[in-house]
């Protein structure tokens, strides 16, 4: 078996070298044969092409097929409007995951910005710096599977009795007379749990991306208000933080994305039972569990709409900045 | 005199060893060590129990907390990592990991800068719709495609193969790497290519033998990227891979056995560790690339 997947590894490799090159070589070779305007006009089309097949065969055309299925009855026989968005939403688990991807949405941004700015702003100001970088940058590499699994060992609870096993409770039963909490079954805990082990795997990029911005602010302004007596805090409040808005913004809107397509961290830890249903673990369930397409398709539908708003917002963006280039 | 004077006064008024370094009070100093230390210990401390854990013995692991094997120093064994690799089949999961990853990865590398590369060096008809249509896709939540795609996918007898993750990642990773390619391709200077062009190189000479070559670290980070990305994957597998164990990746194999060994902290803990070590590697290794993908793919995002 394993040499089997090795074999595919390296045929499939070769493959896709092989593939690229004659496909762009001889393409381009037919394509120059033709008059010269129209091979001015179809090269470029020979290099888009692949992309634009896949991003419309993968993303496009099923997004679209989605929203019409949304329409539709469990197995997609009858048009039924929109009974599917009036069912979901009346139905306690989806309020339930609504409410809790609203949580997600306002806690994991603003969580990641505090985290990654502090660090950032005071990492150069310690002799262990290096030590901090990297025990923020090492998770960025950690799947949310494995996360999932190092924080529900941390949160792990043992009846007050036993030996505490789990870090956090082992801490906080050391205070006389506490008891250790369940944190990821009590409702009162589990979801700030979840998101806490997300920022965990997240605070570094906000990290890496306050850092590249605040090597970008001139250092004579800081210096200037610093000589005319203004306190640390205030000169990161008045100097600083003004340079790093259009940064936590973008911070804020990755954040933002990331914490509304949740799925695999809630999966891992409670697969969304005791009330930490997200709109995906909801979806996964009524497309594998349910069978119902018809919802699933809703929920996703959902999703993508509370999308939209970023992604006008980032097309703004873009415009704006290809404009001054 | 005043005048010659005045600019004399403040020079050595902004001398900078005099006035700023001002000490900071010291509780403020203290205040900023212990912030930087707590976050740093939440960071770490989780890393240190999972890497512990992962070597104690099983009954150590279920009876007390992974600190006190400092105690109990010579009290670690290799049985975990045994036992996960042979019994719970990781070892074939690491391998059906990388046959998914690697190509899937070259697959996406190679689509997007032929892609790239026509929209930031070539003028044609649609082209700022194209960018702005990319831009645009970057933060589709790929849940909006699965209930359709799985459709197709079961009638084409696709579920199940690794064909169809690679067709798949690749569909969710282009619109992201056409993005953080052209960015680095726009900055390269026109007149590498214009020479080229009154030679007579067609553009994929073009292609392959200018841009790629001086575009490689940009074809790195982005490579690092997909890799570390598609690895750490767990929603696409589960929901194209069907459930076949034979073909689990990594993250589905360890989120099986979170479901199937519930309490089993010594299998799983060194479970996660296996899932962990090829990615930190690579990420480690080229740590550069990364961040500079990272900038690159957020400074405009």
């Amino acid at each position: 078996m394993i040499a089997d997947r090795i074999q595919l590894l390296v045929l499939a490799s070769v493959a896709i070298a092989v593939a690229t090159v004659g496909y762009l070589r001889l393409g381009d070779r037919a394509l120059n044969r033709l008059p010269q305007a129209w091979a001015r006009r179809l090269v470029p089309w020979l290099f888009v092409g692949p992309a634009l097949v896949a991003v419309g065969l993968v993303l496009v055309f099923p997004a679209i097929s989605t929203v019409v299925l949304s329409l539709l009855n469990s197995n997609g026989t009858a048009f039924v409007g929109l009974d599917n968005y009036t069912s979901t939403l009346s139905n306690p688990v989806t309020q339930i995951a609504l409410r809790n991807t609203a949580l997600w949405v306002v806690l994991l941004p603003s969580l990641s910005v505090l985290v990654g700015l502090t660090i950032a702003v005071l990492v150069d100001r310690v002799a262990y710096g290096a030590l901090v970088k990297a025990a923020l940058f090492l998770p960025i590499a950690i799947s949310a599977v494995a996360a999932g699994v190092i924080w529900t060992f941390m949160y792990d609870y043992q009846p007050p009795t036993a030996n505490q096993t789990g870090t956090l409770n082992a801490i906080i039963t050391t205070v006389p007379g506490t008891d250790p909490i369940a944190w990821i079954i009590n409702e009162a805990t589990n979801n700030y749990a979840l998101i806490g082990a997300t920022l965990w795997t997240q605070a570094g990029f906000a990290m890496i991306i306050f850092a590249a911005a605040l090597r970008a602010i001139p250092e004579e302004l800081q210096e200037a208000a610093r000589l005319d007596g203004a306190s640390e805090w205030k000169v990161f409040r008045h100097v600083t933080l003004p340079f790093l808005v259009p940064t936590v913004v973008v911070v804020m809107t990755t954040m933002t994305v990331i914490a509304l397509k949740a799925f695999d961290i809630v999966y891992v830890m409670t697969n969304g039972r005791y009330g930490t249903d997200v709109l995906s673990t909801v979806m996964y369930r009524d497309l594998f569990t349910a069978k119902d397409n018809g919802v699933a398709g809703a929920v996703a539908t959902i999703l993508m709409v509370l999308v939209v708003p970023i992604m006008v917002f980032n097309l703004h963006q873009f415009r704006r900045e290809s404009q001054k280039a | 005199m005043t005048t010659t004077h005045l600019p004399d006064v403040r020079s050595t008024q902004a001398t900078r060893p005099v006035v700023v370094s001002v000490r900071r009070p010291r509780l403020q100093r203290l205040l900023v060590h212990l912030v930087v230390v707590c976050i740093t210990a939440i960071w770490l401390v989780p890393l240190l129990g999972l890497l512990v854990s992962s070597f104690r013995p099983a009954p150590a692991v279920l009876s007390t907390g992974w600190w006190h094997s400092f105690a109990l120093p010579g009290d670690y064994t290799l049985d975990n990592y045994r036992q996960v690799l042979d019994h719970d089949g990781m070892m074939l999961s690491l391998f059906n990991s990388l046959a998914i990853v690697v190509p899937a990865t070259l697959l996406t590398v190679a689509v997007s800068s032929a892609a790239a590369y026509a929209l930031a060096c070539m003028r044609f008809r649609f082209r700022s719709g194209l960018l702005l249509t990319i831009v645009a896709l970057l933060i589709v939540p790929v849940q909006i495609t699965m209930v359709p795609l799985l459709r197709v996918f079961n009638h084409l007898g696709l579920t199940g193969s690794f064909l169809g993750l690679w067709i798949v990642h690749l569909g969710y990773g282009v619109s992201f790497a056409v993005y953080l390619l052209h960015n680095f391709f726009a900055a390269v200077p026109r007149e590498l290519f214009e020479a080229a062009e009154m030679d007579g190189a067609t553009k994929s000479q073009i292609f392959f033998s200018i841009v790629l070559p001086i575009c490689r670290p940009a074809l790195a980070s982005l490579a690092i990227f997909e890799f570390v990305w598609t690895w750490n994957d767990l929603l696409t597998a589960l929901i194209f891979l069907g459930g076949f164990r034979d073909v689990a990746p990594m993250t589905v194999a360890v989120s099986g056995l979170v479901a199937s060994r519930g309490n089993g902290w010594e299998v799983l803990t060194s479970a996660a560790m296996l899932s962990m070590i090829v990615p930190m590697v690579v990420f480690i290794a080229m740590q550069k690339h990364f961040i500079r993908g990272m900038l690159a793919g957020a400074s405009k995002g």
